[in-house]
């Protein structure tokens, strides 16, 4: 009996169930009552996946001193992914995601790398020709720019000090795209000569400008554009995944790096719809000079109002809006939000969250955070669902939200968020706005919503100002 | 690598893209962040490839560097899958229905 043959089947056959997991499992995801089952599919996916890559043709030659070797680095990070998972705060979930993210694309290139020592050392295992040269070095381009670009991602989001004012980069294009050609030219060297030094020079020129790449395209970036890049990357990290499993002729990596691939890139698609951009002006055009808006003429002061007084417009609402933004995550005002929200259940009011797809700093962040203080999901509603509804809304409480619920974008059309959905919360009858401060948004816009006949600004904490709503309803 | 194999890979590759856009193309906005957690654990996939490279790197005799970079795979491709699935658990574990009223 061939056992070495009948073990290559099993193998492929494993693949093929892991490859079958991972896609009930996206499709899983998609749907609010299956997605934990769709994740625990997908991880279970990728314990077989590992399981059969173990008993491979590739791996048993390896010995107890190959196994030993792949034990201890999964157990290490095992550890260490475990521990951070638990750990992190929900608030910290965007730069994690960004972090992991990185990790993984940062993985794929040590794959590829790791496989050009291999031929370098004289393996049979890893061919040298163009097709596997070629997509060897996709996968360090690939991986290194979703690897370096997440660590900027993730240092941005974290708030570290670098990152708080807004970077610029003098001619970003003409250098990213002189960095591309270099790398590009590094994979055809090493195309050329794959066992030379030429081909040497070559991984090492690619490895080395793609890492730079990847920070100089994602440091330009401006934080309420995040959730585009974060999708983006995300879809390259999958696709470097893709790549890395072309020199070994691997299916699951092909297949699953290119489900990652895809859907980060739709995902991408649906957020540059949310803000009304096109995917290549928000990588290619340097921030634009945001002019104020037109109507300077008419420079009016905004309304203020004390807690005491929004309270008892509160008190008498029938229907209550409220659209979060980046501002509740900075305040983690989402729990007192929840105590709101209960306290207006109880007085009969109808309470709805409205929430922009790009609201925060990652695709579906508002969701989680209010998740987290176990707003029911019901109640979570996107802007098309809410708006044909604004106008019977008594009361649209904004909390740390600016641009997606500036008027303009509907009627001024030189403004620079013209054409950019919102959620029309102006039009409600009375709006309250809990704002830090007289400030703009991240885009630096004038909001002529603050100045609206119908708007009340209530300064302050956004949290501290929640909580004082509680307690009047309280006392 | 022969031309057969490669337009096979090639073919995989292709399927799989559009079989993606087409597993994606509704899913509603309250899902976004858990999607791209889930599927950014699934790009952790890249721990199958880092093992057997590593695993190939040992078989040769003379390839310390490549065994040491290998291993550095595993292990971030490690923190990826499995930080990358419990946290999109955990994520997943607070989205609740409404209770019935009291």
């Amino acid at each position: 009996m061939n056992l070495f043959g009948f073990q290559e089947y099993l193998c492929i056959f494993l693949y093929m169930i892991a490859s079958v997991l991972f896609i009930m499992g996206i499709k899983k995801l998609g749907k609010a009552d299956t997605a934990r089952s769709g994740n625990l599919m997908s991880s279970i996916g990728m314990l077989i996946a590992v399981i059969s890559v173990l008993i491979s043709q590739d791996v048993i030659p390896a010995g107890i001193v190959g196994y030993g070797i792949i034990a201890c680095a999964i157990v290490i990070g095992s550890v260490i992914g475990f521990i951070w998972a638990k750990k992190v705060e929900m608030t910290g979930m965007p730069q994690l995601v960004a972090l992991f993210n990185g990790f993984g694309g940062l993985s794929s290139m040590l794959v590829a790398i790791s496989q050009y020592l291999a031929l370098r050392s004289g393996s049979t295992r890893i061919g040298s020709d163009p097709f596997t040269s070629i997509t060897m070095g996709l996968t360090i381009v690939i991986g290194a720019v979703a690897f370096t670009g997440s660590l900027i991602a993730w240092g941005k989001l974290a708030g570290l000090k670098i990152f708080k004012k807004p970077i610029s980069l003098p001619g970003k294009n003409v250098i990213n795209s002189i960095l591309l050609v270099i790398a590009v030219a590094g994979i055809g060297l090493y195309t050329y000569d794959p066992t030379g030094n030429l081909g040497f020079i070559g991984i090492i020129v690619t490895a080395a400008t793609s890492l730079i790449l990847g920070v100089t395209l994602v440091i330009t970036i401006g934080g309420g554009d995040m959730p585009v890049i974060i999708s983006f990357l995300n879809a390259l990290s999958g696709l470097a995944a893709a790549f890395a499993g072309f020199p070994i002729g691997n299916t699951v990596l092909i297949v699953s790096g290119c489900l990652v691939g895809a859907s980060g890139v739709i995902l991408t698609l649906i957020m540059c719809k949310a803000m009304n951009r096109t995917f290549t002006s928000l990588l290619f055009k340097s921030v634009a000079k945001k002019k104020s808006s037109a109507a300077t003429g008419e420079q009016k002061e905004p309304r203020a109002m004390s807690v005491e007084d929004a309270y008892l417009v509160l008190e008498a609402a029938k229907n209550v809006v409220i659209v979060p933004g980046y501002g509740m995550a900075v305040a983690q005002a989402q729990h007192a939000v929840k105590e709101l929200c209960d306290k207006l259940e109880d007085n009969g009011s109808e309470v709805n969250f409205a929430i922009h797809p790009v609201a925060g700093r990652m695709p579906g962040h508002m969701n989680v955070l209010l998740a987290e203080a176990n707003v029911p999901y019901e109640m979570l509603k996107t802007s098309d669902d809410m708006n044909p509804q604004m106008d019977n809304v008594d009361v649209a409480i904004i909390i740390g939200a600016n641009d997606v619920v500036n008027p303009s974008a509907v009627d001024d059309e030189s403004s620079p968020l013209y054409g950019m959905p919102i959620v029309e919360a102006f039009r409600a009858r009375t709006v309250f706005v809990l704002k830090r401060g007289k400030g703009t948004g991240f885009s630096g816009i004038e909001n002529p919503l603050f100045t609206n006949d119908n708007t009340v600004m209530i300064y302050g904490d956004a949290k501290q100002t929640v909580s004082s709503l509680v307690s009047e309803f309280d006392s | 690598m022969d031309g057969k194999t490669i337009m096979l890979l090639i073919f995989v590759f292709i399927i799989a893209a559009f079989l993606g856009v087409e597993l994606i193309s509704k899913v509603p906005s309250q899902l976004h962040t858990p999607l791209m957690s889930g599927t950014n654990a699934i790009s952790g996939i890249t721990i199958v490839g880092a093992i057997a490279a590593c695993a190939i790197s040992v078989t040769l005799e003379n390839d310390l560097i490549g065994i040491i970079v290998g291993g550095i795979a595993i292990l971030f491709a490690t923190i990826n899958v499995i930080g990358g699935y419990f946290v999109t658990d955990r994520m997943l574990g607070m989205f609740k229905k409404k209770e019935a009223k009291k």
